[in-house]
């Protein structure tokens, strides 16, 4: 059977990174794609080329039969392409109506049909067996129902090929069947559907085939019959090792950190304990609540119960200054909006978390001692930089992540927190950064390391721990510790 | 430094030379001594409450009350006056009241969560509305204790020839320029205009600074306040209508940037000048008091247009 949408040798590289490598894929219609792979492994990439919202940088995409290109979302949308997204893309101000009509709101001589748009709207809703009100105001809506409205929106689009990202993600157990039940629907009046989610048990349930990437490769497609949980598994973790993780052995101090039964926003009862002198790794797929772990322990996010102890003694932290006061330093994976001033200098950014170390009782700043220690960091993490005095804003990934983690080693911390520290970071300066754990490591620091990438994850930590939807379902050793185990635990809580 | 990095660090300074050097060939009598003495005395209130006025913003927030707290406090320093506190007394009640104003403006924005301009719009109106009831409406004498004279002296007077209010000026500005610059307050100010959840997570105590900046611009609107009622030896009730935006179009002018993060004390000081400079040569120059405004505006618009396509080009 002739596929519907059909991609060839895609290639898509962003300032420099190439995402995608000659990716191809399939889209039958009666049929549902299960797309899998790591985090980072190009999914949402590769999808938003399909729905137009970015542009390839080489390769081909037919759309029954003909070769098509797309310069924005609306184009692919009027030919019959819909994305449910991940993130929900509905403005909550607006009633449910609105939002299902949004920007194609049909008139008469100017005027909105609001009639009609109500009932279509209830008649979708009704198809997702939701009784919701579109005259409600989105916002009111549980996330779960602006879920189903999203969908809804797609499903009112007609569109012949429907890619659902992630769908399931905020939906209880009964919203999802009601889903199945809708794509077991879709693909009888011959729709092409792309599912993709965490969850590979759904794949398995509702699509025909898989496909699978990593590292921006496919590879793997073939369909689902053909392939068991543990092999698709495999493909998605089967990167290669490499000697660019000089991993240290160090003999670890005693207990630093212990965290008892802790409960925030994200995740809940998670409880460990990590030495000083060793570094502790967290894997865990997006949204299982390891970067709200990592916050609740330094104090930015409000911790609901449990306790923390550093070295035995248990302590209050309920905002980042008493987090940076109990030793704590947390370097954000989100340096952009968390991390850095980007308008600021890469000093006056160096400086800030530890700025009390260098004011006297009058709060008046030593600018002197502060520059030597700020210069010291520069030449100590080679930071490429014009001058203390450069902005943030003009330096490379790699460099902000270094001012970065040099912002947080400036109070002294005792326990330091690292979420995603090479995101976004060239190959020359992940080795730094990898050694630089090394060096705190030796010097006893206790490092709480928080990555999506495995072997990263494997070649630098002394112990793993996996969360799974908030909750910790795995712990290795460096030892035992390998990939495909890691993504058995990061899904199973799914 | 080079002459290019100079002068783009320094456009609002050059604007006011270009502009006195214009005003000067068109009236041979503007730059004369008394003239420039009359100029920075007439500018120093603008100023004071502008330098206030520019911690707020820097912190990205902005700060409508000034006016009515000008007012407010001008109406309880003639009171205590009248009833013959001693001037320090006096001086220093007012402005803690000032402070106080300020910081319950502050308060509330970080506590509720209510933007700055729709908070200080709120303590604009209760604050007036305060003074006029306060006042009954009607002016209050500094009455005619000995205090009063000494009082008037510190708002009219001259040490070393140079008016009171312009050496307050200078001294406000030091302070300014030194918190701004070497204390944690300062560099806690621009961190939370430049990022506030970076600040947040840096361990920068973000509710305390933010009552301080609005504090800091409360008791300098109340200082300022103190020189007018000094000056006219009475309070009125509507004193200060519209000085907030006198001081926003300063600390504009002086190039410090709305969406907060940047910004010198200096530049402020550069604000007010212009605008003291252009009031006094249109005046000078007897041009009618409908085209002063929008001569001001003008300007204004002009520097702030020159502004951002230096940023754009940068």
């Amino acid at each position: 059977m002739a596929a519907l949408l059909e991609l060839n040798d895609i290639h898509k590289s962003f300032s420099g990174v190439h995402v995608l490598k000659s990716v191809g894929m399939e889209i039958h219609p009666g049929r549902a794609v299960g797309l899998a792979g790591e985090n980072g492994a190009g999914k949402s990439t590769l999808m938003k080329i399909i729905a137009g919202i970015y542009s390839r940088d080489a390769g081909t995409v037919r759309y029954k039969g003909q070769e098509v290109t797309y310069s924005n979302a609306r184009q692919a949308i009027d030919a019959g392409i819909a994305v449910i997204h991940q993130e929900l893309n509905l403005l909550p101000e607006l009633s449910v109506a609105e939002n299902i009509f949004l920007g194609r709101e049909p008139t008469r001589m100017g005027k909105i049909q609001w009639d009609y748009v109500r009932s279509e709207s209830r008649k979708w809703l009704e198809a997702l067996k939701q009784k919701i009100d579109p005259d409600a105001p989105l916002g009111t809506l549980s996330i779960a129902q602006q879920q189903m409205v999203e969908i809804a929106r797609a499903l009112s689009l007609n569109a012949e090929v429907i890619i659902m990202d992630e769908p399931t993600d905020a939906l209880t157990d009964i919203e999802a069947k009601i889903l199945f039940d809708v794509v077991a629907d879709l693909k009888q009046q011959g729709k092409g559907l792309v599912f993709i989610s965490h969850r590979l048990g759904e794949i398995f349930e509702i699509c025909e085939d898989i496909a699978i990437l990593r590292d921006g490769q496919m590879v793997h497609t073939g369909p689902t019959s053909q392939i068991t949980e543990n092999d698709l598994i495999r493909h998605m973790v089967g990167r290669e090792l490499s000697d660019q993780y000089p991993f240290v052995p160090a003999q670890p101090g005693k207990i630093r950190l212990e965290v008892e039964k802790l409960s925030a926003k994200g995740f809940s009862e998670v409880s460990f304990s990590a030495r000083a002198g060793e570094v502790v790794g967290f894997s865990g797929l997006v949204g299982a609540g390891r970067t709200e772990l990592a916050k609740a322990i330094f104090g930015a996010n409000h911790i609901t119960g449990g306790t923390i102890k550093i070295d035995g003694q248990p302590v209050t932290i309920a905002n980042p200054r008493q987090g940076i006061a109990n030793h704590i330093g947390y370097v954000t994976e989100d340096r952009k909006s968390e991390g850095l001033i980007q308008m600021h200098s890469v000093g006056e950014n160096m400086s800030l978390t530890g700025l009390s170390k260098f004011t006297n009782r009058f709060g008046v700043v030593n600018r002197t001692s502060a520059f030597i220690t700020i210069d010291e960091f520069v030449k100590a993490f080679s930071i490429k930089t014009q001058s203390a005095a450069s902005l943030v804003q003009n330096l490379s990934g790699g460099n902000q992540q270094k001012v970065s983690i040099a912002k947080s080693l400036i109070p002294g911390p005792r326990i330091l927190i690292l979420d995603e520290p090479t995101r976004g970071v060239d190959v020359g300066a992940k080795r730094e950064i990898y050694s630089l754990i090394n060096t705190l490591k030796a010097e006893g620091l206790c490092i709480l390391l928080i990555s999506s990438d495995m072997p990263e994850l494997l070649g630098i930590s002394d112990r793993v721990l996996v969360l799974s939807n908030g909750k910790l379902t795995g712990e290795f050793s460096r030892e035992e510790a390998d990939q495909e185990s890691i993504m058995r635990c990061a899904v199973a809580g799914q | 430094m080079n002459i290019k990095q100079f002068a783009s660090d320094n456009k609002s300074l050059i604007g006011l030379i270009i502009l006195m050097v214009l005003v000067s060939i068109a009236n041979a009598n503007f730059l004369g001594v008394d003239n420039m003495l009359n100029i920075l005395r007439q500018t120093s209130i603008n100023a004071i409450i502008a330098m206030g006025m520019t911690f707020v913003i820097i912190t990205a927030g902005i700060d409508l009350s000034v006016g009515s707290i000008l007012a407010f406090a001008g109406a309880v320093c003639a009171s205590l006056i009248a009833a013959d506190m001693p001037l320090v007394v006096a001086l220093v009640m007012t402005i803690a009241v000032g402070a106080a104003l300020g910081a319950t403006s502050g308060t509330i924005i970080s506590f509720f969560n209510v933007q700055p301009f729709i908070a200080t719009l709120v303590a604009m109106t209760m604050i007036r509305g305060a003074t006029l009831v306060y006042t009954e409406g009607r002016p209050i004498s500094t009455g005619s204790f000995d205090v009063a004279e000494s009082f008037y002296q510190f708002g009219a007077g001259y040490t070393f020839g140079v008016p009171n209010p312009v050496i307050v000026a200078a001294v406000v500005f030091l302070v300014c320029w030194f918190v701004l610059t070497h204390t944690k307050l300062g560099r806690y100010v621009y961190a939370i205009g430049g990022n506030e959840n970076v600040a947040r997570l840096s361990g920068v105590n973000v509710t305390a600074v933010k009552i301080s900046v609005f504090a800091i611009s409360g008791a300098l609107a109340a200082l300022a306040g103190i020189i007018l009622t000094a000056r006219l030896e009475s309070a009125q009730p509507t004193a200060g209508l519209g000085y907030e935006l006198d001081a926003i179009a300063a600390v504009v002018l002086g190039g410090t940037s709305l969406m907060g993060g940047r910004g010198r004390i200096f530049g402020t000081i550069i604000g007010a000048l212009i605008i003291g400079v252009l009031n006094n040569a249109l005046n000078i120059m007897d041009v009618s008091s409908y085209y002063q405004q929008i001569a001001k505006g003008a300007v204004i618009l002009l520097a702030v247009v020159v502004d951002s396509r230096g940023k754009a080009n940068a």
